[in-house]
């Protein structure tokens, strides 16, 4: 997935992607910010790149808002770290979580450098506004996540946040094949990944 | 069984503490079944802090238990003597300890039902999966050495042969349970303050100097209580033991600090920063982690003199210092540093609720419960001598 930082900021105070993906997966609405399920949201670019920046720069573009959602990473710390196998990579790259074998340690969001794994401290149902039928609903105690719409890319759909994003700032195609729109663009734009440094390969770059 | 019936012969006092730390346990049942009902909603945990209290203090007690180690190595490997029944207090420590340790994985779990996924699906790549295994084997261990050893003294006959390696395997395996549980946290890449390999050694160091120091306030309790000895040798080695442990805390700790400092990487400074100055306003932690810094040099200096360290009333003193200190240390800092501030930059406050913190206090009452019964069977076979 590549994210145009730059398309994406065209239209202040949007959040169609948001809207999208967490009434598609019957993502709860807390309004306590600490104890939030999140699938994907915004955060101002200083805290995304922390560092990505200089004193220079920080004023200008350190408050400008940056996408967020899982980065389906090539090697996954959150993986690795799950006591029952209940996250795993899918052969399609998507890193997945089994709501019924979760235990609820909450390993995974020890482990995951990008803070993007949430953890339902309550039933999330009532919090929920229009429950969609299509997909299931999670108890309290399990963690969850964004799945890169798996089961809208099982039907050949691409991602909600995608689809709904009228300045198509959010690009998805298969990062594997050299001639997917993906990786087009990124032979064309410059492009970051999240804390590449610690090797886990990001599958979300953002082009500046 | 003939055994077990000499925890329950006693007078009014005795029963007095059974009944209130049953007490203690109820309540804080109830505590529990409410946070079965509501989730853990219940606690003062968040989407940035999500460990708290149940997991901090499942480290610091794995530390108590690892620290049997430091009398069981010298009365086996060095056949010091002086320690013969201290040894056996240091095992059955270490069963309640590994006890307590299991009780608190399992109160932080979010599906509790599922815990046997554990067992059903197990992920040798996790290191809780190791942990497990570590630490399921040391109370295995630890219960039959002491059951063992308990029974060998009431028949008067020396402990069968077959003992021995058990006891030299608990050795190194004491070890482990404390490093795999450093591993826990040391190998995660996106958590600065946990990610340095000084983590497991500063567990180890932390934990031979708490678990011996409440080892020796269990003793001297013990004197007062009930008439037993642990003897003035024992005692003043076991000090000298939590001397150097404390001591070498102390250098790891400072050594953390001069490399993160000097190095001057934010992402390391951070959490020093947060713990021992305040970030983003945030200071509620820092007067606590002073309080501890300040508690262990205290203990360090009455320690490190002969004479002090000699004294019952001032070793007393040094041992509850250097209890609390690394309590708050291990107990407190090291969770809350570590997730504090989150990845995204974030400095969320974690602060324990009423209904976790007495759930916390049920543990450590059915742990209290366990050292009682297990201490007064070996203190009343030792009366029979």
């Amino acid at each position: 997935m590549a994210i145009d930082l730059q398309k994406c900021r065209q239209k202040d105070g949007c959040d169609h992607c948001i809207k999208a993906c967490h009434s598609t997966h019957n993502v709860p609405q807390f309004a306590d910010r600490a104890r939030e399920v999140k699938w994907i949201w915004k955060e101002p670019f200083k805290n995304v790149f922390p560092a990505a920046q200089n004193g220079y720069t920080r004023a200008f573009f350190g408050d400008l808002p940056v996408m967020l959602a899982c980065n389906h990473c090539d090697d996954p710390p959150c993986v690795g770290v799950c006591p029952v196998d209940a996250t795993w990579k899918r052969e399609n790259g998507v890193v997945t979580i089994d709501f019924h074998r979760c235990i609820g340690c909450r390993y995974c969001m020890a482990a995951c450098p990008y803070g993007t794994r949430s953890f339902n401290w309550q039933d999330p149902r009532p919090a929920i506004a229009n429950v969609n039928p299509d997909f299931p609903t999670r108890t309290q105690g399990v963690v969850e996540k964004c799945n890169f719409c798996e089961e809208r890319l099982a039907k050949g759909q691409g991602p909600a946040c995608a689809e709904s994003c009228e300045e198509k700032a959010i690009v998805f195609g298969d990062l594997a094949r050299p001639d997917s729109e993906v990786r087009q663009l990124l032979r064309s734009r410059f492009a970051v990944q999240r804390k590449p440094e610690l090797g886990t390969g990001p599958a979300i770059y953002y082009i500046v | 069984m003939v055994i077990l019936a000499k925890a329950f012969t006693d007078g009014r006092r005795y029963w007095l503490w059974i009944a209130s730390l049953l007490c203690v346990i109820l309540a804080s049942f109830l505590c529990y079944v409410l946070q079965l009902r509501h989730g853990l909603a219940v606690t003062g945990l968040s989407r940035d802090v999500s460990w708290g209290l149940y997991i901090a203090q499942f480290t610091f007690f794995v530390g108590v238990a690892a620290s049997a180690v430091m009398v069981i190595l010298p009365y086996y490997l060095h056949d010091y003597r002086q320690f013969g029944r201290i040894t056996l207090l240091g095992e059955l420590l270490a069963v309640a300890a590994v006890t307590m340790c299991i009780l608190f994985i399992f109160v932080d779990l979010g599906q509790p039902t599922r815990v046997f996924n554990i067992v059903l699906h197990p992920q040798p790549k996790s290191v809780m999966f190791w942990d497990m295994i570590a630490l399921s084997g040391y109370l295995l261990m630890n219960a039959v050495i002491a059951a063992v050893t308990l029974t060998a003294q009431r028949e008067h006959v020396p402990v069968p042969g077959w003992i021995k390696p058990v006891i030299l395997v608990s050795i190194p395996w004491a070890i482990s349970i404390h490093t795999v549980t450093a591993f826990l946290y040391s190998g995660l890449s996106g958590r600065p303050y946990w990610l340095t390999a000084v983590l497991a050694p500063r567990f180890l160091a932390s934990a031979f100097a708490s678990g011996p120091a409440l080892l020796i306030l269990l003793c001297l309790a013990l004197r007062k209580l009930s008439g037993f000895d642990a003897g003035r040798d024992a005692i003043q080695k076991l000090a000298v033991i939590v001397t150097y442990a404390l001591a070498i805390n102390i250098f790891l700790i400072l050594a953390e600090v001069f490399t993160a400092f000097y190095s001057g990487i934010p992402a390391h400074e951070e959490h020093f920063k947060y713990l021992f100055i305040g970030i983003d306003g945030d200071h509620r932690l820092v007067p606590w982690m002073w309080l501890s810094v300040l508690l262990s040099w205290v203990a360090l200096a009455l320690l490190l003199v002969p004479k002090w360290r000699s004294n019952i009333r001032l070793l007393t003193m040094a041992c509850l210092c250097i209890f609390a200190s690394i309590w708050l240390d291990k107990g407190l800092g090291l969770m809350v540093g570590g997730f504090v501030p989150s990845p995204l930059g974030a400095v969320t406050r974690y602060v324990p609720t009423l209904t976790e913190s007495a759930i916390v206090l049920g543990i450590w009452a059915s742990g209290a419960l366990m050292i009682t019964v297990f201490y007064k069977i070996a203190l009343s076979l030792w009366k029979e001598d």
